[in-house]
């Protein structure tokens, strides 16, 4: 089973289309999918699970943001806000309705989906940089509509507990089965992604996102496509907002500010621009790194003496220029972001003992 | 043969001076430690009181197991920073769980939200000192989460009650009283609006709410409105980060005097008086939950404590008493509820019984640097108590004594935040 091609013999277009066309990918990825749903849950703590969930809410958002930018072309900085109407969405159905989570979870997505594809509009005009400031906008504007007007923010507060989800009774009340929630729809966000990026849609995206006036006179509608894009890129979003609203229990505007609008963007450049996967390393890379150094710094310095105030700065502050230093190290490495790192990596072992 | 001996003996030795440091470590602490947790931001928006803040709960800590620890138990307090984003908090937070922590201290507002649920799943008690919404006083509704500090409700009728003693004593009506409240526009600058619009209504007051936009370094219109347009005869101020300096700054401006300037606890710190000059600054109000400066036997047995070590005076504790001091708050409040969990219900600490040792905390006064506060199953604020200080010379001076002010109309909001349940 596990032998690799040495040349092309596809006979059908399903084959030729196939999303894994090697058996050994194919195994590859099963394994992965079993690992994940079986082994992780089985022997991780809560802690761990803490951070799985976290990549898992990460890496929906980060793979909508992909679809937008690295597929579409079209810069987004609003999608920290894009994940705040999914997320209050789901908090006034849940809170006040008493709406079952998966109804929130969809319903989420949809009113992002609807405010993204307003604000995609101006996209239609403007592009690179221009549309960037336009996304800016949406942040600053959602922002402010959420804590202004009282029926969305339920408060002076713009805070809203959300009851624990269930599913027909069954209460999915642990980090174990938040996990698995999370583990679904981040399972189905992928898949959808992946079949999306090489379906007609996909190629009218990358058509645009390469020579949109090329793209327009071979006859891809422009206008629908690139409002398509921010249609679905904001679902995810949306959907992202509303697990990450799920996940902690409550809404609050401070979740989805700014901050976390430059973050998804820096996932998806470190991750691969225009690559599913991508999305995914870059997630879990953002969210594990700062982590990640401070178990590293703190163990190292754990050794040498007990932490004191000034350490604490100091450990607090070296951790920042050492994931900021990671990044430019990992883009000067690979430009084209850890999912290329990550293909000459396989391409290697494909000829594995050759070089060539 | 000979080869592998010296290398053999190098391992044991290594593995011996390795037994030798973990069993010294076990011998130091004669009972089993309990562990304190607490996240704390030192690089985000926040780090400039959480530097100071956090230093204050280690050194109070540190002091803590110097005198022999909680009745014998060493406390084992470990702090992880978040740089004020959630995700961090989250992970933390659960860190924190992991390592056996009986209470914690959580600091930053979207942290206490994100974090409150998994304090009441979890049965471990949040300290939240001036974070977090108000209705968290709520001992009923959120069993967990201890905000032991006046929230910005107490805080708001408190500074009423202030302004309107100060007010009536050169025997004015209150209906005659034209307050002005500055607010930084996010949740928890809008937050005590419900209280001090509740107490209009109720004293008859005039009272107009100013909005200063993140983040809040322009103020010089509103500050030309509120002195002469509306006349303002005193303000409220409710800001965060840079904009209590500029408040200061831009009301000196216009000639507003600043004796009649009244800043809610964000606002009220030595930091903020340095950026606006002290000179400028003489006269101006700031309310505190914690006491300022070093005049506390704790404060002085910390001093004492570097000496005797012969370290230098951290800056912190020297500079900005306000923000280390509220640290020391922190700790001590949840070293004296571990002490009354012990004495209350014996060993093991665990997180419930922490809970009720703090729900018995009373007359736990620190010298002065905590208020007369008392805390019950339904009232984890403690009372809601604050002191006003001013600026005089170079250092903030109280000029009232510990109070609190409309506890009534305080609950009667907590109650129906809590009918309304959101």
């Amino acid at each position: 089973m596990i032998y690799r091609e040495c040349g092309v013999f596809k006979t059908t277009y399903a084959a030729d289309m196939a999303l894994y066309r090697m058996p050994l990918a194919k195994i590859a990825v099963a394994a992965a999918a079993i690992l994940a749903a079986v082994m992780v849950p089985l022997v991780s703590s809560d802690h761990l699970l803490s951070l799985a969930n976290m990549v898992g809410i990460a890496a929906v958002g980060a793979i909508g943001l992909n679809i937008l930018t690295g597929y579409t072309g079209q810069i987004s900085i609003g999608h920290g806000a894009f994940m705040a109407v999914g997320g209050y969405t789901a908090a006034i159905l849940s809170a006040r309705y008493g709406m079952p989570f998966w109804v929130g979870l969809i319903a989420g997505g949809g009113m992002a989906a609807g405010v993204g594809t307003f604000f995609g509009i101006p996209s239609l005009r403007i592009k690179g940089l221009y549309l960037a400031i336009a996304t800016l906008a949406a942040q600053f504007i959602i922002e402010w509509a959420i804590n202004h007007i009282t029926w969305i923010s339920g408060g002076v507060q713009s805070t809203i507990y959300v009851p624990k989800p269930s599913l027909s009774g069954f209460p999915l009340n642990s980090e174990l089965k938040k996990y698995y929630l999370i583990f679904v729809v981040a399972a189905l966000s992928y898949v959808f992604a992946m079949n999306l990026v090489r379906s007609r849609v996909g190629r009218a995206f990358m058509a645009i996102r390469d020579r949109d006036i090329a793209a327009e006179i071979i006859g891809v509608n422009i206008f629908g496509y690139k409002l398509l894009a921010f249609a679905i890129s904001s679902f995810y979003a949306g959907v992202a907002g509303a697990l990450f609203t799920y996940y902690l229990e409550i809404a609050n505007y401070e979740q989805f500010n700014i901050t976390v609008s430059v973050q998804y963007l820096a996932m998806i450049i470190i991750g691969g621009l225009g690559s599913i996967l991508g999305s995914i390393f870059g997630a879990a890379f953002i969210t594990l790194l700062p982590i990640l150094l401070r178990w590293a710094v703190e163990g190292v310095w754990g050794w040498f003496a007990a932490p004191t105030s000034a350490m604490l700065d100091v450990l607090a502050n070296l951790r920042l220029i050492v994931f900021g230093g990671l990044v430019i190290f990992f883009l000067i490495l690979e430009p084209d972001g850890l999912y290329r790192l990550w293909g000459h990596i396989k391409n290697y072992f494909r000829v594995w003992p050759f070089a060539y | 043969m000979k080869q592998p001996w010296p290398r053999m003996s190098r391992m044991a030795l290594l593995l011996v001076a390795m037994w030798v440091v973990l069993a010294a470590r076990a011998v130091a602490a004669d009972k089993e430690p309990i562990v304190l947790g607490g996240v704390c931001d030192r690089t985000g928006p926040t780090q400039l009181v959480g530097v100071n803040l956090c230093h204050g709960v280690l050194d109070y800590i540190k002091l803590v197991n110097k005198k022999g620890g909680v009745l014998g138990h060493p406390i084992k307090y470990v702090e992880i920073e978040h740089g004020y984003e959630v995700p961090r908090a989250v992970e933390a937070y659960e860190t924190l769980k992991g390592q056996g922590a009986v209470a914690m201290l959580d600091y930053g507002t979207p942290i206490v939200y994100a974090l409150t649920p998994r304090h009441a799943a979890d049965q471990l008690s949040g300290i939240t000192p001036g974070f977090g919404r108000a209705d968290s006083s709520d001992g009923k509704r959120f069993p967990y989460i201890f905000p032991l500090a006046a929230s910005y409700w107490s805080q708001g009728a408190a500074a009423l009650k202030f302004i309107l003693e100060q007010w009536q004593q050169t025997g004015r009506q209150a209906k005659d009283l034209k307050l002005a409240y500055v607010f930084y526009d996010n949740p928890a600058g809008r937050e005590p609006i419900p209280t001090l619009e509740r107490l209009a209504k109720l004293e008859g007051f005039q009272l107009r709410s100013f909005a200063v936009p993140p983040p809040g370094l322009e103020m010089s219109a509103a500050a030309l409105d509120i002195a002469r347009r509306y006349r303002a005869d005193w303000v409220l101020t409710h800001l965060f980060g840079r904009s209590p300096s500029v408040s200061i700054k831009e009301l000196n401006k216009v000639g507003f005097p600043l004796d009649k300037v009244l800043g809610l606890v964000w606002g009220a710190a030595e930091v903020d008086i340095d950026a606006a000059g002290w000179d400028i600054s003489q006269g101006y109000l700031g309310m505190q939950f914690a006491g300022v400066g070093q005049d506390f036997p704790s404060i002085q047995e910390i001093i004492r404590m570097y000496q005797a070590e012969g370290q230098a005076l951290p800056e912190a504790l020297q500079k900005v008493s306000v923000y280390y001091n509220r640290g020391v708050f922190t700790a001590a409040l949840m070293v004296e509820a571990v002490r009354l969990a012990l004495e209350k219900s014996g060993e093991p600490v665990t997180g419930p019984k922490v809970k009720l040792g703090f729900e018995s905390i009373k007359d736990f006064t620190l010298g002065g640097l905590v208020p007369p506060m008392a805390v019950t199953e339904a009232d984890h604020e403690g009372g809601g108590w604050v002191r006003i200080y001013q600026v005089k010379g170079k250092q903030w001076v109280p000029v009232t004594e510990w109070f609190t002010g409309y506890r009534d109309i305080v609950w009667e909001l907590i109650k129906a935040a809590a009918a309304k349940g959101e």
